[in-house]
């Protein structure tokens, strides 16, 4: 049998049967609506979180104080773990490949300028930061390159902080206490938003060293190297691994790579749409069944015209292949029906909740539609092959 | 050429069995028109569904134009349908959802007949049993006569060289009967072989060769001239 006289054969059975069909179908439509509308949240919220992250730029490597063990053995106890210094971030910045280090501390302390006092997050870092983590400055300039270890006592605002301290007053050169010190502003970075809960916004700048005093620390809490696109990040944390073991005389370091930390999240996540969207699969079980149902119906109301068809010669591979293909194209009408409804809703949420993302990957289109194709001709394999069996002399009679 | 040898076809029924035909030889050439004869269940239907290769026979051998088709695959049997065999019901057996001239069409379309040369070919074959005015009409749109013309133009399209017709008047009123005969009649006459199973002598005995069956015997095989 031709394609097309084959398609038309199959799509004249189900129009024959209308409001059947359509209740038929619906099934799939929910399943697949359900499993669109899912995973198109998941995908979403993957693309929001992995967006948030990679504003810091994707180039950085992490170091941190003390070494994980595989087996939990704290560092501590085959010998002390040396603080990270300011003389480490030097040293890091000076390695080939690497663009800029920068070192990192933070705190909580409460600041005071222009008469007002607030208690906020602080954070002690290089003047390479805004460099390392791709952050601009809105207003005048960033912390200056002095001398790491004796800096001048300058700050810079993040923009809550500086609506919070001076409204719309210009703070450059303003004076701004934080815990007994005078420091005085030299800039005030752009509007950050919030981070994952994190508000960079509503804090203060300061260099490392001034931070390192504040808080009363020995060591920084982690320098951010980062290096030049298109170098292997593997390569570069080789380099910054020999380079640490060579100054502390072992490993009492972790490097965090932000490839790896992603790649993780992303699996994370990618797991979590999986997840969500087999949950939406489980109603497409049922459409499956409603597939099956509807199919044994009819096999059993055409039984005569299954007699005809092999009486006029109709192999029976080709009676097994009418009855698959309705079961087919019964699911994958009801697939496009699901994934108009399902991007539909996707959209409308969207619009209605604006914080909650959606995306709805074409991957996801026509991955949605081959699984309902699949599970419509799953469906027909029992009715189809008990057509297909059928004693012709039998089906003939059959009332 | 038909040529039956000692043919038996025993149903199991639980543990009886229904002798449906017992040893049954018989000869038929090319053109010939035949008519089966013979009370209720005494193995006619089961003759023609053997004839048709619709069913095996239990025993004896069956040759179709000097091939023995009686131990083809079941896939190569449907072939000799699709191609030398025509089939008339007493219920028409037509598809319910499609129109008459689908109707007609769909032996090609299994046929895998390209859609030109298919509608050349209803085309043709409602004018001949005048149903070109009926030809986008429903089965349940249409009278008995016409059901049947359009079951007989289903038979014909694919030009057999038999036509089994069982009971082909049964469900029509006599002028209907008599038509649909008439162009069954019609096609016997460019050479198709044409076998009728019948209750009803008037139209048996139009036939020039006449067979009378009893439980599942062949009783009787007598040859006319044409009436
Ligand atoms: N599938 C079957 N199973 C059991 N018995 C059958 C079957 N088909 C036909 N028979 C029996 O075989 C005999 C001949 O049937 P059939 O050929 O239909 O007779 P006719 O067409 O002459 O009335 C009958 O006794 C009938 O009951
Ligand atoms: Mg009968």
């Amino acid at each position: 049998m031709l394609w097309p006289d084959f398609l038309h054969l199959t799509l004249r059975a189900l129009i024959a049967h209308r409001l059947r069909s359509f209740l038929t179908l619906l099934g799939i439509a929910v399943g697949i609506a359900a499993v669109i509308l899912l995973t198109s949240i998941g995908e979403g919220v993957h693309r929001f979180v992995l967006n948030e992250f990679t504003q810091f730029g994707t180039n950085v490597i992490g170091v941190h104080p003390g070494k994980v063990m595989t087996h939990g053995t704290p560092a501590g106890v085959l010998g002390t773990v040396r603080p990270i210094t300011l003389e480490d971030s030097e040293a890091l910045a000076r390695l080939p490949n690497v663009v800029a280090a920068t070192p990192f501390v933070q705190g909580n302390a409460e600041v005071e300028a222009n008469g007002r006092v607030r208690r906020t997050m602080i954070y002690g870092v290089g003047p390479a930061m805004d460099q390392t983590f791709q952050m601009r400055v809105s207003v005048g300039r960033f912390l200056p390159p002095d001398d790491l270890h004796n800096p001048r006592t300058y700050a810079v605002l993040g923009s809550k902080m500086r609506n919070e301290l001076f409204g719309d007053r210009n703070p450059l050169g303003e004076r701004l206490r934080i815990g007994g010190s005078q420091y005085r502003i030299v800039g005030v970075m752009e509007t950050k938003g919030q981070i994952l809960g994190v508000d960079l916004d509503d804090s203060v700048f300061i260099p490392a060293a001034r931070a390192l005093e504040l808080f009363n620390r020995e060591g920084l809490m982690e320098v951010d190297v980062s290096y030049q696109p298109g170098i292997p990040s593997a390569y570069v944390a080789a380099q910054i691994k020999r380079l640490m073991i060579a100054r502390h005389g072992r490993e009492d370091f972790t490097l965090i790579t932000q490839e790896d930390m992603l790649r993780t999240l992303s699996n994370v996540l990618d797991i979590l749409t999986f997840a969500v969207g087999a949950l939406g699969g489980i109603s497409l079980v049922v459409g499956g069944v409603g597939i099956v149902t509807i199919m044994t119906i009819a096999v059993a109301e055409r039984t005569n015209e299954v007699g005809l068809l092999l009486a006029l010669g109709a192999p029976r591979r080709t009676v097994l292949s009418l009855f698959l293909g309705e079961a087919t194209l019964l699911a994958a009408i009801g697939g496009v029906f699901g994934l108009v409804l399902g991007i539909g809703l996707a959209q409308l949420l969207h619009l209605a909740v604006p914080a909650l993302p959606v995306h709805t990957p074409w991957t996801f289109v026509l991955a949605a539609e081959s699984i309902a194709a699949l599970i419509g001709l799953t469906a027909g394999v029992l009715p189809a092959r008990r057509a297909a069996r059928l004693d012709p002399v039998e089906a003939l009679r059959a009332e | 050429m038909i040529e039956l040898t000692d043919i038996n076809r025993v149903f199991h029924l639980g543990d009886s069995e229904v002798h449906a035909l017992r040893a049954i030889d018989l000869q038929i050439a090319p053109g010939e028109y035949l008519s089966v004869m013979g009370p209720s269940g005494s193995g006619k239907s089961t003759l023609l569904n053997i004839l048709g290769l619709l069913d095996r026979p239990t025993t004896g051998h069956y040759s179709l134009n000097g091939r023995n088709v009686s131990d083809l695959s079941s896939d190569e049997q449907a072939r000799v349908r699709r191609e030398q065999i025509g089939f008339v019901f007493q219920v028409f057996h037509l598809v319910p959802r499609l129109t008459a001239a689908e109707n007609i069409a769909l032996p090609m379309m299994l046929a895998g007949i390209a859609p030109d040369e298919r509608e050349a070919r209803v085309k043709q074959a409602l004018a001949n049993y005048d149903l070109t005015q009926r030809a986008g009409h429903r089965p349940e749109q249409l009278s008995g006569g016409q059901r049947q013309r359009v079951a007989i133009a289903r038979a014909t399209i694919m030009h057999p060289v038999v036509i089994l017709a069982d009971e082909p008047t049964g469900n029509l009123d006599r002028a209907s009967g008599q038509e649909a005969i008439k162009l069954l009649e019609g096609l016997n006459a460019t050479g198709v072989t044409l076998i009728v199973v019948t209750h009803d002598p008037a139209i048996g005995e139009r036939a020039h060769r006449r067979l009378q069956m009893d439980d599942g015997r062949l009783v009787l095989d007598k040859r006319h001239e044409a009436g």
